[in-house]
């Protein structure tokens, strides 16, 4: 038996202000097969294990594939106290139990356990330090650690979504955890605010701010809130896209006539330009490999998805067929991109495998726009509508599990999913 | 006899000049006269005068900017252009406006003018931030054809993220699919 020390340090995060304001999570959707497991909230400090408690069981029960067994009027909290029958009883087949100590200094230990109901082992014994400002993460990385056990998948519970909020006049661009918590206003602006972007380190947003009068790109650090201006060239500065170095973006700029693909640095240095046509060349995306981008644009007559190498050359179109794609973003293993595809008046989300060329509907088509992977590449977060509002939505790759986020008040828009924390 | 004479020469000038359609590039002090506008004012003062053919008010008088006189300018009254799905073409009926504007804009150059592209929802909001860019630029080049100086002129987009309309319908989109022009102060 191992036991792991995980020492969560994370940098405090910058805030603008904090909005207060969760994201109301709806699962419309669940997995073919949910594994039934009962989660015994910890022993320990009373106020801490509820937090706990509470983010494990909505985690789980959020991704649509655990079924949650009630553990009422069972509470062990160490294996000697653990009396299988009980759990087999309930229809359980894994079990979670803990503790939690809280240290003179505020800081806080969290040990707990995944046992194999039926076959009576214990999976996972792991412990976490964190600090008290802290408890959600380390709840969410307790439903990583079960979740990656239990389904062979890693989990994205610790993970971050950016997006933007618009009511009225009103724009904000918000960070918050991946179960609506934790918001942090990063801009808030009287001008629209479009295509935030995360560095791959997760401490940078690149995004495009209309508050000077035009789209003009920024990037600015989560950690400081200083931001530098990248480009803000005449017309239309928009689609920043990092490199996965993180040492450069892709932008479309109008500078030079139409919408045309540029590289240059996140200080805003060292412009060079990389498509040359007519058309309008747009939503930049980088392979996981970074030798190439897909991109959508309009020069072959319809809005289609294209690749080229990212040093400039020749673009490879990549959809064929009826109606007009849009938004490509690569899956994390580099094996599929994910875009959304307009037929006959309704976008839907679509996965495409680069080595079949086979292209899946995953969503049943209605404004469904903006998709992105999750860290793992086994959920898809896009932009959507429901009850007359702009909502969050994400769907599982296999289209099964489904959820809708809502705010609590105006349009839920341009979704992105951060990276693992 | 010769009084007859030249009368006669001056009545069929008179006449000449009365019926000719008023021309578009009038000179630089006197405002534009719209082609389409039937003249109810007399063009010219019966008796032999002045030469100005579009005056209608005396050149010392104060002039009612033509921005701010819609009944006299209706062309340039119109400040909102509209297209087809997926197009950046100016329609046929909308050029003599937009001449119009470049006229007033040659005219009067120390006027700038803002161009606001904008597009329906059928698009994503990055392609429809280009197409925006794309109908804001087309109508720049129109102006700077009849006129106008670059300098005069900023051309921007904003996609689909300020509608005119939030209807998932062809009325509402085709309100959407539009550029504006806005005159600076």
């Amino acid at each position: 038996m191992r036991i792991f020390r995980g020492v969560i340090g994370l940098l405090m995060l910058a805030q603008v202000s904090v909005a207060g304001a969760v994201l109301n999570i709806e699962i419309i959707g669940a997995g073919d097969h949910q594994i039934p497991i009962a989660i015994v909230p910890f022993g320990g400090d009373d106020k801490v294990a509820q937090i706990i408690n509470e983010v494990v069981t909505g985690d789980l029960r959020r991704s649509g594939l655990f079924r949650l067994v009630d553990p009422a009027g069972k509470s062990p909290h160490v294996p000697a106290d653990v009396s299988y029958p009980d759990w087999q009883t309930r229809g359980a087949e894994a079990l979670v139990i803990g503790a939690v100590t809280v240290q003179s200094n505020n800081r806080i230990e969290v040990r707990f356990r995944l046992l194999d109901v039926v076959k009576k082992t214990e999976l996972i014994g792991q412990a976490l330090s964190a600090n008290d400002a802290q408890i959600r993460i380390v709840g969410h990385r307790i439903a990583d650690f079960i979740y990656e056990k239990l389904t062979g998948d890693k989990g994205v519970f610790s993970t971050r979504i950016a997006y933007v909020n618009r009511q009225g006049q009103k724009y904000r661009l918000i960070i918050a955890d991946s179960d609506g918590y934790n918001e942090h206003v990063v801009l808030a602006n009287n001008e629209p605010i479009m295509s935030p972007s995360w560095s791959p380190d997760g401490s940078y947003l690149a995004y495009a701010s209309f508050e000077t009068g035009h789209a003009a790109v920024y990037v600015q650090s989560l950690y400081t809130n200083q931001r530098t201006v990248v480009a803000d060239f005449r017309g239309s500065n928009s689609a920043p896209a990092w490199s996965p170095d993180g040492k450069q973006l892709a932008v479309v700029l109008t500078r030079d006539g139409g919408s045309q693909i540029y590289l240059v640095r996140p200080d805003g240095t060292d412009l060079r330009r990389i498509t040359f046509n007519g058309g309008i060349d747009t939503e930049p995306n980088f392979s996981p490999d970074g030798k190439y981008l897909l991109f959508s644009s309009d020069r072959g007559g319809s809005t289609q998805i294209y690749r080229m190498p990212v040093g400039g050359g020749a673009a490879q179109r990549m959809t064929f067929g009826a109606g007009n794609n849009f938004s490509p973003r690569h899956s994390p293993d580099g094996k599929s991109f994910v875009f959304a595809h307009l037929e006959n008046g309704k976008f839907y989300v679509a996965i495409q495998d680069f080595q079949t060329g086979q292209m899946m509907l995953i969503t049943e088509g209605g404004w469904e726009k903006k998709p992105s992977f999750a860290p793992n590449g086994k959920i898809i977060l896009f932009a959507s509508e429901a009850r007359g509002r702009g909502i969050l939505a994400t769907v599982s790759s296999d289209g099964r599990v489904k959820q809708h986020m809502f705010t609590q008040s105006g349009d839920a828009r341009e979704p992105i999913w951060g990276p693992n924390l | 006899m010769k009084k007859v004479v030249i009368s006669i020469v001056l009545v069929n000038l008179l006449a000449a000049c009365a019926s000719e359609k008023p021309k578009e590039t009038a000179s630089a002090p006197a405002p534009i006269t719209e082609s389409k506008t039937v003249s109810t004012a007399p063009v010219t003062a019966p008796a032999p005068a002045s030469s100005s053919s579009s005056s209608s008010t005396p050149p010392s008088a104060p002039a009612v900017d033509p921005l701010n006189d819609p009944q006299k300018y209706p062309l340039l009254a119109r400040r909102s252009f509209y297209y087809a799905l997926d197009s950046s073409v100016v329609q046929d009926a909308d050029k003599a406006a937009l001449q119009a504007h470049a006229i007033y804009l040659s005219e009067h150059p120390n006027r700038k003018i803002r161009l606001e592209g904008n597009c329906d929802e059928r698009g994503s909001n990055e392609y429809n931030l280009g197409l925006g860019q794309r109908r804001a630029d087309g109508v720049r080049k129109l102006l700077e054809l009849g006129g106008a100086k670059p300098g005069q002129i900023e051309s921007v987009s904003y996609g689909e993220e300020k509608p005119k309309s939030t209807a998932h319908d062809e009325t509402g989109w085709a309100q959407n699919r539009r550029t504006d022009l806005m005159y600076a102060r």
